[in-house]
């Protein structure tokens, strides 16, 4: 088992370098890096940076999946926190904006957890009513403009840099790093693994699955505000139209090229956030290919169906014959 | 008669609220708006009667909205560029969805995948396809469109039953009698109540898969049709979330979303509701279209909560036999 662990993620990562080697190809200047102003600049900085609201999205989806669960409401989340940032951000400081953003956030991940865990309503059903419903609460917010501010704090969470790192990328690792530590220092991430395994036989076992899972969609409520924040920080404004639209597919995308089942149980973070990181890098190289963006669109589906097939139950009988074999191998 | 208890609420809550629009704008009680109402939710109308039945099947369609839309690009670009007649065009589409709808189906029944994810592919598939096609709007002028967009029944009082009314009409009475009267309606509940049990008792449960799937994208591509009769273009960005407000419509129509009950004459009092609080925000005037999502959420959570609350009446005696057993 422990010797399968280093060979988990070896798919996504030559995934990654062959996109990376294919957008080389397409755009010869794509590994250059400059510094200017004290911040790196570069095709592939420019990855990191767009890829990270769908980085934190997916980083609460994981742990959502994981317990066998979805949470569609993400991408309304981010509408919604966006637009409290984005009125509030010129007459509060930066504390009171951030307070205000991600105790939205919360109180959407509780209103999720409370549907999914109290009331018993299927995942996908419970978060479409805020998915729904959500960006209506941001266009109350906003009163259906396009608020715009101009406060240089909330400006540099989405434009400025750290050590020539740009403050979103910064912010995305150190979510990942503090959601492994909670998760992966304790036994909360065995726990929430058991939860989506079986939840029955977990909850006879002492798991206090309801917790574990009013958990999962409140941390994924938080990281969504946050990745509400960043988007809206990055454009200076928040359209509660089209914040966040349509990211809920991307990031239950990253999350399933991460290798986490739909099926719940084992679930890896940093895998999760390269699905993302996957994602953007093919993006950006359809951009950079001068094919019309909306090629995007066919790409991601041949991209799903194939993972999709790699994970079918169906095949996986065949995929366990090829790791037997493998092991007798070695 | 099992279904019947969340239809009747559905009904009531749509005859409540439109007393309660009627009362304060007495000009909505009148067929003229009544027949707006159905002109303009055609095109829901007949996707949501497919979503009714891959929904009663224990399943969901993400990818109704794009099928629309690619339906509505095919349909405008065939007959004003490529030159095709008007009614080759129709049948090229609705076999092309058909296909498409079919194809999904047999991907989730062979590989055993989750509905909800297989279709969410087809939604890019379908929606990257038609941006391939043409990313600007294109207008239709083929004579049999202004004939269809200008044929009407008058109806007393000034009101208008449109041609794309009357399809949908159609569609959704054959649907319900599908449902109902023959065996593939059988087959879908018993699909939606249980998939083991239905295979063990003989239903062709990979057969059944691709035909729902195949009747949901056809009534996508019907609707498709219908939505470019209404606005005389095709354009691929046309019904974005339209999949959307389907699923919300077949919920507060009383289906359940774990399948296995339902009925398509719910789904369309559901769309029914949502053009209501649609029309009262017309006429209200100085309330945004935003409240119209508010509203669908807020019933949304209704109904879903009433279901879990059937549903946990419905459980209570079995619970308390296999207590005593214990």
């Amino acid at each position: 088992m422990t010797a399968l662990l280093p060979r988990r993620g070896l798919a996504q990562i030559l995934a990654l370098i062959v996109i990376l080697a294919v957008d080389r190809v397409v755009s010869p200047q794509f590994f250059d890096l400059r510094l200017q102003d004290g911040r790196l600049f570069g095709s592939l900085i420019d990855v990191l940076n767009r890829g990270t609201p769908v980085a934190l999205l997916s980083l609460g989806m994981v742990l959502v999946i994981a317990t066998r669960g979805i949470d569609l409401s993400v991408g309304a989340v981010m509408a919604i926190s966006g637009a409290i940032a984005a009125s509030l951000a010129d007459n509060h400081s930066l504390a009171v904006v951030l307070a205000a953003a991600l105790g939205a956030g919360l109180i959407c991940g509780l209103w999720n957890g409370f549907l999914v865990a109290v009331l018993g309503m299927q995942p996908i059903v419970a978060t479409l009513i805020l998915m729904v419903a959500g960006r209506g609460i941001a266009q109350l917010i906003t009163e259906g403009r396009i608020v715009t501010f101009s406060s240089p704090d909330l400006v540099w969470l989405g434009n400025g840099s750290i050590l020539g790192v740009p403050v979103p990328v910064a912010i995305a690792l150190g979510m990942l790093m503090l959601t492994g530590a909670v998760v992966r220092g304790s036994a909360l991430g065995l726990l929430i693994e058991a939860t989506g395994g079986n939840a029955r036989a977990s909850e006879l076992a002492g798991v206090g699955t309801r917790a574990m899972i009013l958990a999962v969609y409140v941390w994924c409520g938080v990281c969504a505000a946050l990745a509400g924040v960043i988007a809206a920080a990055d454009i200076m404004g928040a359209d509660a139209n089209n914040a966040g639209l349509w990211l809920e597919l991307d990031a239950i995308l990253a999350v399933v090229i991460g290798g986490t089942s739909l099926f719940g149980g084992r679930f890896s973070l940093v895998l999760a956030v390269l699905g993302a990181l996957i994602i953007q890098t093919m993006n950006t190289g359809i951009l950079l290919s001068g094919y019309p963006p909306e090629f995007n669109l066919l790409v991601k589906a041949m991209v799903v169906l194939a993972v999709l097939l790699l994970q079918s139950p169906k095949l996986s009988g065949f995929a366990g014959i090829v790791t037997r074999l493998r092991g007798t191998k070695a | 008669m099992k279904g019947l208890p969340p239809v009747l609420i559905t009904a009531i809550v749509l005859v409540a609220g439109f007393a309660l629009c009627a009362m304060q704008f007495p000009n909505i009680a009148s067929t003229r708006v009544v027949g707006n109402l159905l002109t303009d939710n055609a095109f829901l109308g007949i996707v949501a009667t497919g979503m009714t039945f891959v929904i009663i099947s224990g399943g969901i369609d993400l990818s109704v909205g794009s099928v629309i839309g690619f339906t509505t690009v095919f349909v405008a670009l065939a007959i004003e560029r490529w030159g095709m007649p008007p009614l080759v065009a129709f049948v090229a589409i609705l076999a092309l969805s058909a296909a498409f709808g079919a194809a999904m189906g047999a991907v989730i029944h062979v590989f055993d995948l989750p509905p909800f994810i297989v279709t969410l592919a087809g939604m890019f598939l379908a929606r990257g396809a038609s941006f391939l096609l043409s990313t600007e709007s294109v207008p239709i002028t083929a004579p049999v469109y202004s004939t269809v967009s200008d044929f009407a029944l008058r109806v007393p009082g000034g009101g208008r039953l449109t041609a794309v009314a009357i399809i949908m009409l159609t569609i959704v009475i054959g649907g319900a009698l599908l449902l109902q009267l023959t065996r593939f309606g059988a087959n879908v509940y018993a699909l939606g109540g249980s998939r083991a049990t239905a295979s063990l008792m003989g239903v062709a449960v990979g057969r059944m898969t691709v035909k729902i799937y195949m009747l949901s994208s056809l009534l996508a591509g019907i609707a498709g049709i219908v939505f470019s009769f209404y606005t005389s273009a095709g354009y691929s960005l046309s019904a974005v979330g339209v999949e959307l407000d389907s699923i919300a419509a077949v919920v507060i129509g009383g289906t359940l979303l774990t399948g296995g009950q339902g009925s398509v004459i719910g789904t369309f009092l559901g769309v029914l509701i949502q053009g209501m609080i649609q029309t009262y925000i017309n006429f209200d005037g100085t309330l945004s279209s935003w409240w119209t999502k508010i509203a669908t959420g807020v019933l949304l959570f209704a109904f879903i909560a009433l279901q879990q609350g059937l549903v946990a009446l419905a459980r209570r005696p079995v619970a308390k036999r296999a207590g005593a057993v214990s």
